[in-house]
């Protein structure tokens, strides 16, 4: 007596026969009923009539019958909604059943009942079983909140099933932790708001950690999935939770395995790659990925499509594991095909030998798909390691020899790029391609053909008539084959116009009049007119250098490639397409690696010392722009864009050069960007609504030279920058008792290469009692000599008197040049380069306003003003700081950070520069802008 | 048969796996994961049989087949073999082990001896027993192990003779090219136990030269931590048949090949014909013999039979499948195996393109052929003193010769 004979009556009136037995007394004729309708729902058959006499028979002692009727119900209570309810009673009765098997029992079937009706009741005992004594029944009340979820997520919400579900987290059995884990993953997937509800922290990850050991293996990957979620916070976590993930890898289930690399492939990402530790797990990873490779070829398949993308990440972990990947003749045709992308990827210059006779050896094979995908990496090969590229292009000659059809059409495809890639090598080979033109059947082939006689046309003699012979069947070819032949032919005449020009017409004719491709019909009028109006140009267009093809066309792209990784084991590993890509209703959180701990430490070094990394993502390393959305600092714009705004131009060049032209080149606006550079600093001071002349600070003119020393001349002055230029403002005054002429200037070498740009003009001759002012425009092309002070100007003046020869001291500020702005990826570069000895630090004390609210502000104009430029802001507790970039006129840079703090008078600046002592100087000179 | 954990899923998804089916040449070249408008097939093809499972979210397919196997793997000790007549025949069981194996997705209990005290497995006095009693397979009771910290055993075991077995089993997997060098080799082993204790036996395993192994995975039975620091399998074991460990060893180390082919196939004669001749020795066997040889040879389709001469054993050609099985049995070393003969092709067919590979399968038995040796077997945690033995066994896994 076996089952089977349940499935066997079908007769008519069945129903009422089973309805009659179902309300039989005798529990065996029930039980035996019962079978009978299971029987029937597994074949599909709907016995859905018979729900009420079924629920007739829930209220029994007998374990099997009431497991065989909690089956029914999970797969009918739907259609049924108000019967349902009847059971409710047993179910909440059970519930409380002695039997820890029977609790569990209730409470898994009450949550596959998906019936709204139900969900009610199920509340208080689902309650009651998540804090039952028996772990048992814990774990399956855990999952029931999953189901619940999904069935009514608010109420879940509401009822604070989530926080029971959280504290199982922390149970001491590892089952229950397991599979509140696997709940609460499954919930977060599911909820609507796309964000995780329960966040991981260290202590979770560490009881998870502790549970992993203990649990089953369905478990084990229920909480390496999860763990794959978490970011480490800092390097050191990452790598211990790495060291406990580790033994995982010897699992014998494949899944665990897989898993474990997910977890470890990800967390490696924070750990610096030239770490010993990476070395030595990079070596540990290689041997479980091996042995997934010998289990069932669907866990193989997996695996392959996995392995595919672990390759691109770090080739490393496989690079000797080449001959695994050999195909055995009897894998299935899936398995084949993946293990022959992945001998591709991992081909070198070290193993190419051992893979191309392999490849050979497969292109001999039976199967028509493999074969040809054999053919093509023996391309690729070419194509990716140069020094074996000779040794393929002879074994594709060999299989060509071979004659095998689709062996040969495959081949000419492959030499096609490989001509493409080295060009003006292979060429001895085309006659050999050229035997086999006439068995070329498939458009793909052909058209790689025709393309190799068109593109060495002057070195085959009889192009032509191969050409001619393609374009007999012009029209029934494909369209693919159809534009190969138009170039081909066009690059014949423009190589050999004497003898071609019929063919050519032909062609064009063919293309332009009798074709009703657009594509081609277009393609025939661009070349028409090319060739009628200027065959010079037209060789130039067709016949120009073609750009090599890369190797690695067919590698993924990096940012799916890491959110690929992020999704090992998972089906998006499988298809190569991230989830969002085919999940439905999946709402789109996007995975992705954490960030390399170098950058890592950029991003904790900057929140303590400055805030240009905060906003400028290391371009260096791919994951850099997830370190700016870590931090989250303030996005700095370059400072004046934002009030400069309705200067439109303006502010667009300091922005960039780049844009400027753009902007000047698409809008109406008559002044030339060009011109702008010069003033901007004088516009940018009416934009800030002071007034244009006091914008630079300009030091009052102290006495240099007095008369008593000047034998009656008094010299008065200071220096001053005005449209980029510097001056000299100097006054003369007689004080001498006759008048004065012959007035001249020279300077000392000095620091700064400092000369008078032109002649000195004064006043001449000057009477006595008599003031004049004269500007003496400078150049810094001088010779130079290092003063002491740095800022000392020797000056000598003559006159019809005497020379005098007195000092001064040029304030720093008038060298500041006008591009002194540093890009901001420069200025973390610079900063961090220039050595810590090199910072200097001052305080600016008593300074103006600084009670004012925008007083930050303000000073940012003003230094503006004086070419000292804003890089980046950014508040850190309660500070203002500012990131601040000069240049002097000498071409040193200087580098600036200003700490402001509200109500505080004072001021504290850090200079770095290369050349530490220019810092008295600035100094200086922001003191005196900043108190001027 | 269908079962569903979650929603209700209609029938027709099957659709889409039979289109794929259909487009198939044989069944093992259906690719495993399949994905369709609204949910993705997972099958594993075993004995004949697709257990396809139907997803509707993302899931990690590995999951999903490891899954997959297991149940087969436990229909086939419930019903010591799975195939579509017995499993309608136990199709209340095969219902009530998938529910017990399997809740809303999460895989519930999936370790066989847990589901045995859960469900007993059938057998026929139980069932004359159960219907003369009105008793049922269905225990109800909880099973003691499956929240234990060691769920693979239950308590309470009792035995009059305690026996330990461990068999040592080592399948070569080599691809020899037409010139006889080995193009890859490697090792793929298993320690399969079968283990008959009474109590909580504690057992650990060493080895003479455990260096061998680098790439090992565990029955979660096994004591990881000992392994590391001493190379010593450590475990309480499960009750019965059990995988204890399967290893691997690679292509960095030098796999021994115990036999070697020499062929000469020619199918390009004059005329229809084409001449067959392989001879079979031992290369390095440590002086064991070889046994159960036996050698598949796929034919090209444009063969129509052949007419060989053994020295040795029996051959057979299937024209319709076209494959050529040898028979050898053991290998003699004073006289070594040979099969020879013509093919005959059909004429007019094109020249053969492709040439095929020898499967070749033997055993050899009391050899480890990657050296391995077991040093000592001890165990702790209980006073009677159990029988140990311990087994070599040697065997062809994938072991192919290209012509």
């Amino acid at each position: 007596m076996t089952d089977s004979k349940y499935f066997t009556t079908t007769k008519k009136g069945e129903i009422f026969e089973l309805k009659s037995e179902l309300n039989n007394d005798k529990k065996e004729k029930k039980k035996e009923a019962v079978k009978k309708v299971i029987a029937s729902m597994t074949v599909g058959k709907d016995v859905s009539a018979l729900f009420p006499d079924v629920v007739n028979c829930m209220q029994t002692d007998n374990l099997e019958l009431k497991k065989l009727v909690y089956l029914y119900l999970m797969n009918y209570a739907k259609s049924q909604p108000d019967m349902a309810i009847m059971a409710v009673n047993t179910f909440v009765k059970d519930c409380e059943d002695p039997n820890p098997l029977i609790r569990a029992l209730a409470v898994r079937t009450m949550g596959c009942i998906r019936v709204d009706k139900i969900t009610e009741y199920l509340c208080e005992p689902l309650r009651k079983c998540l804090k039952d004594e028996d772990p048992y029944v814990r774990k399956t009340a855990a999952v029931c909140v999953a189901k619940l979820y999904d069935i009514n997520s608010s109420m879940v919400e509401d009822q604070g099933f989530l926080d029971q579900l959280k504290d199982l987290l922390s149970d001491s059995n590892p089952m229950v932790v397991a599979n509140a884990v696997a709940a609460l993953s499954e919930i977060n997937e599911s909820s609507s708001s796309g964000s995780p509800l329960v966040e991981m922290t260290p202590q979770t990850v560490n009881k998870l950690l502790t549970a992993l050991n203990e649990c089953t293996e369905w478990g084990q990957v229920f909480i390496l999935d999860s763990l794959a979620n978490y970011s480490p916070r800092d390097e050191r976590e990452a790598q211990s939770t790495c060291e406990r993930i580790t033994p995982r890898l010897a699992h014998a289930n494949a899944a665990v395995v897989l898993s474990a690399v997910k977890v470890l492939m990800k967390f490696m990402e924070m750990l610096p790659s030239d770490s010993e530790f990476v070395t030595s797990l990079t070596k540990k990873l290689a041997p479980p990925l091996v042995t997934l490779l010998s289990s069932e070829p669907e866990v193989q398949y997996v695996a392959l499509r996995n392995i595919n993308l672990i390759v691109q990440k770090r080739p490393d972990i496989l690079k000797h594991e080449m001959k695994v990947f050999f195909v055995k003749y009897n894998d299935p045709i899936y398995v084949k095909l993946e293990k022959l992308d992945i001998m591709i990827r991992l081909a070198s210059q070290a193993n190419v030998a051992q893979v191309l006779s392999e490849l050979k050896e497969y292109a001999t094979e039976v199967d028509v798909d493999f074969v040809r995908k054999a053919v093509r990496a023996i391309g690729r090969c070419a194509i990716k390691v140069e020094q074996s590229a000779e040794r393929c292009v002879s074994t594709l000659l060999d299989l060509i020899q071979t004659k095998v059809n689709y062996v040969v059409q495959e081949a000419i495809v492959v030499i096609k790029d490989i001509f493409r890639k080295y060009p003006n090598k292979y060429e001895s080979i085309i006659s050999t391609l050229c035997e086999n033109l006439d068995t070329l059947d498939e458009p793909e082939a052909r058209a790689s053909m025709i393309w190799i006689i068109g593109e060495y046309a002057e070195r085959i003699d009889n192009a032509d008539e191969l050409l001619e012979s393609f374009l007999e069947g012009f029209a029934d070819e494909n369209s693919q084959v159809q534009l190969q032949l138009l170039t081909a032919i066009v690059k014949l005449f423009l190589k050999r116009p004497s003898d071609t020009q019929e063919l050519v017409q032909q062609v064009l004719s063919l293309a332009t009049q009798d074709s009703d491709n657009p594509d081609l019909r277009d393609r025939g009028f661009i070349y028409w007119r090319l060739l009628s109006t200027d065959p010079a140009a037209a060789k130039e267009v067709v016949l120009a250098e073609k750009p090599l093809i890369s190797e690695e066309t067919d590698l993924l792209e990096p940012t799916l490639l890491d959110e690929l990784i992020c999704h090992i084991s998972s089906l998006a590993s499988v298809y190569h397409k991230p989830p969002s890509a085919f999940v439905e209703g999946r709402s789109g959180i996007r995975k992705s690696l954490p960030a390399s701990a170098r950058a890592g430490s950029e991003g904790v070094e900057s929140t303590e010392s400055q805030a240009a990394p905060a906003v400028i993502p290391a371009q260096d390393s791919l994951i850099g722009d997830l370190l700016s959305m870590d931090i989250g600092g303030p996005t700095v714009a370059p400072v004046a864009a934002a009030p400069a705004a309705p200067f439109g131009s303006a502010a667009m060049d300091l922005l960039g050069g780049g844009l400027d032209t753009l902007l000047g080149e698409t809008s109406s606006s008559p002044a030339p960007p060009s011109a702008l550079p010069a003033s901007s600093a004088a516009l940018l001071g009416d934009i800030f609504g002071a007034p244009a002349a006091s914008a630079t600070y300009v030091a009052p003119k102290t006495t240099w030279l007095p008369a008593e020393k000047g034998k009656g001349l008094d010299i008065s002055g200071s220096f001053v920058r005005r449209n980029g230029q510097l001056f000299m403002d100097l006054t003369f005054s007689n004080k001498a008792m006759q008048p004065m002429l012959g007035f001249a200037i020279q300077f000392n070498k000095n620091s700064f290469g400092i000369t008078p740009a032109s002649p000195l003009q004064v006043q001449s001759p000057l009477p006595p009692g008599v003031a004049a002012d004269a500007s003496l425009p400078l150049a810094t092309t001088g010779p130079v000599q290092k003063m002491e002070p740095l800022t000392t100007l020797q000056v000598a003046v003559k006159n019809n008197v005497d020379v005098m020869y007195f000092a001064c001291q040029i304030p720093m500020h008038a060298l500041f040049v006008e591009d002194g702005q540093m890009d901001k990826r420069v200025f973390l570069a610079t900063w961090k380069e220039i050595p810590a000895q090199n910072e200097v630090q001052y305080t600016i004390t008593n300074v103006m306003h600084s009670a004012d609210s925008n007083f930050t502000d303000t000073v940012v104009s003003r230094m503006q003003q004086n070419n000292v430029f804003t890089i980046a802001k950014r508040n850190v507790e309660g500070q203002d700081m500012l990131y601040q970039s000069l240049k002097l006129t000498n071409g040193i840079w200087v580098l600036n950070e200003l700490k402001i703090q509200p109500g505080n008078p004072n001021i504290t600046l850090s200079l770095k520069s290369r050349t530490p002592n220019v810092a008295e100087g600035v100094f200086q000179a922001y003191d005196n802008i900043l108190h001027g | 048969m269908e079962k569903h954990w979650k929603s209700v899923i209609s029938r027709s998804v099957c659709d889409y796996f039979f289109d794929h089916q259909r487009k198939a040449s044989s069944p093992e070249d259906i690719p495993p994961v399949i994905a369709t408008p609204h949910h993705y097939l997972i099958s594993v093809y075993r004995s004949s049989m697709f257990f396809v499972a139907v997803c509707t979210t993302e899931v990690a397919p590995l999951f999903v087949v490891e899954f997959l196997h297991r149940v087969v793997d436990t229909f086939e000790d419930y019903f010591s073999e799975c195939t579509e007549s017995i499993i309608k025949e136990h199709y209340v069981v095969v219902y009530e082990l998938l529910d017990e194996m399997l809740d809303n997705g999460f895989p519930l209990a999936t370790e066989s001896n847990i589901l045995k005290e859960l469900i007993k497995p059938p057998n026929i006095l139980r069932t004359i027993a159960n219907t003369v009693t009105g008793k049922s397979n269905v225990s109800s009771t909880l099973p003691s192990g499956q929240l234990s910290n060691i769920p693979w055993r239950r308590t309470g075991v009792k035995y009059t003779n305690n026996e330990a077995y461990f068999d040592m089993i080592e399948e070569v997997d080599a691809i020899i090219d037409k010139s006889g060098s080995t193009v890859c080799a490697e090792i793929q082993g298993y320690i399969d136990c079968c283990i008959k204790l009474s109590g909580m036996p504690d057992l650990s395993l060493s080895f003479v030269n455990p260096r061998l192994f680098d790439d090992v995975s565990f029955h979660p039975c096994v004591r990881f931590k000992r392994w590391e620091s001493e190379r010593v399998l450590s475990f309480i074991p499960p009750d019965g048949n059990f995988r204890l460990m399967s290893y691997h060893i690679g292509s960095q180390s030098i796999v021994a090949i115990p036999v070697y082919v020499r062929h000469s196939l020619c199918l390009r004669e004059s005329g229809s014909g084409g001449r067959l001749d392989i001879t079979l020795g031992p290369k390095q066997t440590l002086g064991r013999t070889i046994e159960n040889v036996v050698l598949e040879i796929p034919m090209p389709k444009s063969v129509l039979n052949c007419g060989l001469v053994t020295n040795q054993g029996k051959y057979t050609f299937d024209p319709v499948s076209k494959l050529l099985v040898w028979e050898v049995g053991r290998i003699d070393v004073t006289k070594l195996p040979n099969i020879r003969g013509t093919i005959s092709l059909q004429s007019g067919s094109p020249p053969v393109e492709a040439n095929p590979s020898i499967n070749v399968k033997f055993t050899i038995n009391q050899l480890a052929v990657s050296g391995l040796k077991v040093n000592r077997l001890d165990m702790y945690g209980e006073k009677y003193k159990p029988f140990k033995g311990v087994k070599y066994i040697t065997k062809a896994g994938k072991f192919q010769v290209r012509m």
